[in-house]
């Protein structure tokens, strides 16, 4: 059994830092945050995602991907040559670490459509993308894209995230802005592809609880052609991101309002502009609406969003220092690597604490 | 005897040491069952008159009426049962189709009672109503499809319209002339208190009932008995009926004897006359016909309406409902082989159509592989029962359900299934003034409230358990569901995996 073939709850420890002002630090900031919450993991998975660390390739999708076997990555790498115009390809680099075991090879691709393909499908090249992302992971038996942003990368494992940290050389990463997860699943997910954060495009998502809703988020999003193959929530919460912010133009602080929807009772008490606006969100995009505990960190190209559910029935907490910003479900994660914030708060349920670059930057 | 005559299958029993001859079952019974016997002084009853409407036994002050089966019966056979070889004595006797009432009370299997809910623990909590925020409201209507955004960046409201309804649940469509004036108000009443919708069925609405209009569905049927520009726009919305539950694929028949007073005014045809509800309506001899009734009653009323299409579970229901989905309809209803009828042949109550779970799944499955769940919502019938069964059908995919027998039971309806013959002791399914009479709208009101008033903490309840504190999210949720005693392809079907798994 492995991961997608059954239905695997979590609970989790989540981490994420950003730099406003889209100054660039090392990753091995974020291993040690989470490093602090060791006890909210169990060994069965770790990973992050970090934006901003491939400046000379900004302009290209960066794939990452696992291969059971090398028949995979030649299945693979045809169907991108396919599509794709391989700009650059290699091995992502690791260290050897004795808590990490039965590695399968990881890949990096930067990519860009074949112009004749892309206008062929009639897609925007997101899509297009995105299409073809899919397309592998249901279709390409043993390969698996666990990243596929611009600027950004996933790096996950099965093992305690620190010691995932370590195996992917993180500290080697500059990035602006860093998530970090670790994982307590109830199952042994059987492979690495299990692993959070799960992204699609630049959308990354650590997610730290059980959705009570999945199945009819599931079933809702299945219907515009995405596929839920890993039987996880956090797949599903990127997907439902996605298919809001990219494809409906949702913003973010719209998408809370559908996902984690204020009460009817709290939407009677707003002026009647505001009231409109969430009884139409919460009407339109009901079956989005996400129920039961969870703690989410979104990030993306330029930004990141901390979310709690509607009960806040998951810890998390915020914290500012300068032109920094953290986000943690417990504070000593934040404490451990600014011990002195300016300002430190609990979310409220439903509030989305949404931090974009200043403009400009990076 | 005759041949035609057969032993009455209850018998009414009375206790003489209780009975004090007060006669309160003779006023009560209809259909004359009891009788005084002034030369004793003693109660003597007919047997073969009564049926089992427990009237008698409920209003008798010294408990001393029950009425029980009759061990009276023929030899003993599997294949030929009492009940097929007395039908043949009827039809030999009569040369007619057989008439019965409600729903069909064969033993088909209730997929409901085969299905079971989920409770979360440990890795996720339960909620608590009592302490936590536990939503019901539902809307139905059709859902937009794009955002449109104003010169700021404002959301438009381009939603179309909508019934927001304070929980998943409305009165379905029984008609003002099936049942009494009294039964009609009572609806109209509990609707209006609890937040949620009632159906005139097709008979007309009464012009006293026009002020509880928005909580009305107006039906259009085949007989188009009572519509006119302002039954339409008084309405919250309009449902046309395609289908029953309970007779798919024949109309319907009140007879003229019925057909007095108010319910020939408000059905708009003289006294007297039957009122005969084609079977097909005889403008829609295909889907694009459909389509023109749909958007005509759009036009008359504005765009302002949402429109249902009800159409009762038969083989190909969900091709049916993706054709409805794609006629400009806002909500389909779909209606099972157990839904109730006032009047229906037996052969085809009994044997015509499927059950509502199978109809539900497979519908709302259809719709969501052809992309189109969230341009139409549905409502479910056909016997829903109880607060699990609203529960069960929310998670199958339905966005909200209608009770029709539910609600008559709230109202004294025993299930004698004798609506047919018009002396319905509870004061239900007759229109005679003294029966009438026995039903009290105020308290019909306050029965109808209660009983939903304690299903919604009953649903509440089921949905903090499974940690959902919102009804959308349960909607079309079949993780929470698992099947007991189901064979593969009915789990298949259902969507839903065994108990264990």
């Amino acid at each position: 059994m492995r991961e997608g073939m059954f239905r695997n709850v979590s609970g989790c420890a989540i981490s994420g830092i950003i730099s406003k002002s889209g100054k660039r630090f090392s990753g091995q900031t974020i291993v040690d945050s989470v490093a602090v919450m060791h006890e909210r993991s169990n060994g069965l998975g770790g990973g992050f995602s970090a934006y901003g660390i491939y400046p000379e390739y900004k302009d290209y999708y960066a794939f990452h991907i696992f291969y059971d076997h090398k028949t995979a990555k030649r299945d693979c790498e045809e169907f991108l040559e396919e599509h794709f115009e391989i700009i650059n390809l290699s091995k992502i680099p690791t260290r050897k670490v004795p808590q990490i075991t039965d590695e399968p090879l990881i890949w990096r691709y930067f990519l860009t459509p074949l112009p004749t393909k892309l206008a062929d499908s009639q897609l925007d090249e997101r899509e297009y993308t995105v299409r073809c992302v899919i397309r592998i992971n249901t279709t390409v038996s043993g390969a698996h894209v666990f990243s596929s942003g611009k600027n950004m990368g996933v790096f996950k494992a099965m093992g305690y995230p620190e010691d995932v940290g370590r195996f992917y050389r993180l500290e080697e990463y500059e990035g602006y802005c860093f998530t970090a997860h670790g994982r307590y699943p109830t199952n042994t997910p059987g492979w690495w592809g299990g692993a959070h954060p799960f992204a699609l495009l630049d959308y990354s998502t650590v997610h730290n609880g059980e959705i009570s809703s999945y199945d009819a988020n599931r079933r809702t999003i299945e219907m515009y052609g995405y596929k839920c193959t890993l039987q996880t929530d956090t797949e599903v919460i990127t997907y439902i991101i996605d298919y809001l912010h990219r494809k409906k133009g949702l913003t973010l602080k719209e998408i809370c309002s559908v996902i984690a929807a204020p009460f009817w009772s709290d939407i009677e008490r707003k002026p009647q502009e505001d009231r409109e606006e969430l009884e139409y969100l919460r009407n339109a995009f009901s079956p989005l609406l996400i129920t039961g505990p969870f703690s989410i960190i979104v990030g993306f190209e330029g930004g990141l969003m901390a979310l709690n559910d509607r009960l806040k029935l998951r810890s998390m907490v915020v914290a500012e220092k300068g032109d920094t910003v953290y986000v943690a479900s417990e504070e000593a994660a934040i404490r451990v690597i600014e011990n002195n914030p300016d300002k430190i708060w609990h979310p409220k349920g439903g509030e989305g604490v949404i931090i974009t670059l200043e403009k400009g930057n990076p | 005897m005759a041949v035609e005559f057969f032993y009455p299958e209850y018998e009414i029993v009375r206790n003489f040491d209780r009975c004090i001859a007060c006669r309160v079952c003779e006023r009560q019974c209809a259909n004359e069952a009891h009788e005084y016997r002034s030369e004793d002084k003693k109660m003597a009853a007919d047997d073969a008159k009564c049926v089992s409407c427990h009237r008698c036994v409920s209003f008798c002050p010294t408990r001393a009426l029950k009425i029980v089966k009759t061990d009276h019966t023929f030899r003993e056979n599997a294949n030929w049962d009492g009940k097929s070889i007395k039908e043949i004595y009827k039809q030999a006797e009569s040369g007619g189709v057989l008439l019965s009432s409600m729903g069909n009370p064969e033993k088909y299997p209730v997929y409901f009672d085969r299905i079971l809910l989920n409770a979360s623990q440990v890795t996720n909590p339960s909620i608590d109503p009592l302490r936590e925020p536990m939503e019901t409201r539902v809307f139905l209507g059709a859902k937009p499809e794009n955002i449109e955004r104003d010169e700021n960046g404002r959301i438009k409201n381009n939603m179309p319209p909508q019934i927001m309804l304070s929980m998943p649940v409305m009165f379905s469509a029984m008609s003002y002339g099936s049942i009494s004036y009294n039964a009609h108000e009572s609806l109209a009443k509990a609707a209006t208190e609890l937040g949620i919708l009632y159906n005139t069925g097709e008979g007309g609405l009464h012009e006293n009932l026009y002020r509880y209009g928005k909580n009305t569905i107006v039906q259009v049927a085949s007989g188009r008995f009572g519509v006119h520009k302002k039954y339409l726009s008084g309405a919250a919305a309009i449902e046309i009926k395609m289908g029953q539950g309970a007779k798919p694929g024949i109309g319907g028949h009140l007879p003229g004897t019925k057909i007095m007073g108010e319910i020939s005014k408000t059905r708009m045809i003289p006294e007297g006359t039957d009122a005969i509800s084609p079977a097909p309506h005889h403008d829609i001899y295909s889907i694009e016909d459909l389509r023109q009734l749909v958007y005509s009653l759009k036009e008359a009323t504005g765009y302002t309406k949402p429109v249902i299409v009800k159409v009762a579970a038969v083989h190909n229901v969900s091709a049916i409902a993706s054709g409805i989905a794609r006629s400009g309809a806002d909500i389909i209803a779909i209606d099972g082989f157990r839904g109730g009828t006032g009047a229906a042949p037996t052969r085809i109550r009994d044997h015509v159509g499927i059950p509502i779970e199978l109809a539900l799944a497979s519908v709302d499955k259809r719709l969501r592989e052809e992309g189109i769940r969230n341009r139409v919502s549905i409502v479910a019938g056909g016997s829903i029962r109880s607060g699990a069964d609203v529960v069960k059908a929310i998670a199958l995919g339905a966005d909200c359900v209608y009770i029709g027998t539910a609600a008559l039971v709230a109202l004294g309806c025993r299930l004698c299934r004798s609506c047919h013959t018009g002396r319905c002791n509870w004061g239900i399914a007759t229109q005679r003034e003294d029966l009438v009479k026995r039903l009290n709208s105020d308290w019909g009101c306050k029965r109808l409230v209660n009983l939903l008033t304690a299903w919604k903490h009953e649903i509440m309840e089921m949905m903090g358990g499974m940690g959902i504190n919102s009804i959308e999210s349960l909607k079309g949720n079949r993780l929470m569901l698992r099947g007991v005693g189901l064979n593969e392809k009915e789990l298949e079907i259902l969507g839903i995996k065994h108990a264990g798994e």
